[in-house]
């Protein structure tokens, strides 16, 4: 059985090592970005089918970041959509026989991680200046300074190694109980699959979302002592 | 076979079977409160199964951690390589 921390080489690029995982991450870009071209072709005033069930969606995401942040959902909704769209189809890659979902490899999720980690500093320092930004570090005194930095850099670690584990005990399990059992008994965990990749993808996005809130309303010098942020592992 | 495969494969059974201990009895807890809670305010379903989901794999996680390290010890071992 293959080591689930190791990739397989396709080919290479010159000297770049081309993985399966990388080829299935650009097989889901261009579908979705494809995807969202077409489908958003032709909006009109008055909706047709396709485009309200793509309103839904949008309106559905927009709600989630209302609760989440209480802020208007406008800048974000492009970096946390695309980042729910993107590692729940990547998580329901796993379904078509034969590839490997990339969330399973550790790269993809580092990967998404530093994008997040990059974009609570870009956020941040948006929102309340460099100055600000960086003052939310010392947020309730200065002794705190080492441990904010630290735990800025954790939480996102925390965050892939989450999405990684999740992801890939599903894909080895599954591939363990079919080496055992059988073709069609691994039916049920796929199923289970599904459900934890949606809420995978769910967690992602809506931690993202709460680290750049926290970065946002940190950087206020009149921050409310109740901002909507939760202590996380 | 030495001993540090044979450390690492009984450290690898360990860290997964009382890792999978903890997470368990916290999510029989989650979800009993979530059931009890639904049975006093069934209107609030909705936001308690939500929330519940996210709480299961937040506690989900800290089991995933140990299956990572189990994991690491026996594909990945920095001290057999």
């Amino acid at each position: 059985m293959n080591s689930p921390l190791a990739s397989t080489v396709l080919f290479y690029v010159g000297p770049v090592p081309i993985s399966q995982a990388i080829v299935t991450t650009w097989a889901i870009m261009v579908v979705l970005v494809l995807g969202a071209y077409l489908l958003t072709r032709k909006l009109g005033l008055k909706p047709t089918k396709r485009q309200a069930a793509l309103e839904l969606i949008v309106t559905t995401l927009d709600t989630q970041i209302v609760e989440t942040t209480g802020a208007a959902p406008a800048p974000y909704r492009g970096f946390i959509g695309t980042l729910f769209l993107f590692i729940l189809v990547a998580n329901w890659a796993s379904l078509l026989p034969g590839v490997e979902p990339p969330t399973a490899q550790l790269e993809t999720d580092a990967a998404l991680a530093l994008l997040v980690f990059l974009s609570v500093i870009w956020f941040g320092v948006r929102g309340s200046g460099i100055r600000g930004y960086l003052k939310s570090f010392a947020a309730p005194n200065p002794i705190m300074i080492p441990l904010n930095m630290l735990e800025s850099v954790t939480r996102v670690f925390s965050m892939f190694v989450r999405l990684f584990g999740n992801v890939m005990s599903g894909v080895f399990v599954i591939g363990i109980v079919a080496s055992l059992a059988g073709l069609l008994v691994p039916i049920p965990l796929m199923a289970l699959d599904l459900l934890t990749g949606l809420v995978q993808a769910y967690i992602f996005a809506v931690l993202a979302m709460v680290f750049i809130t926290a970065a946002v309303e940190g950087g206020k010098s009149d921050a409310p002592a109740s901002s909507p942020t939760q202590k996380e592992t | 076979m030495d001993y540090l495969s044979l450390a690492s494969i009984i450290c690898a059974a360990f860290a997964v079977s009382f890792g999978a201990l903890g997470p368990a009895l916290a999510e029989g807890r989650a979800v009993a409160a979530a059931m009890d809670a639904i049975a006093r305010q069934p209107e609030a379903a909705n936001t308690i199964s939500r929330t519940l989901f996210v709480g299961l794999a937040m506690i989900e996680t800290t089991a995933i951690y140990c299956l990572v390290i189990a994991l690491l010890l026996l594909f990945a071992n920095p001290l057999l390589a």
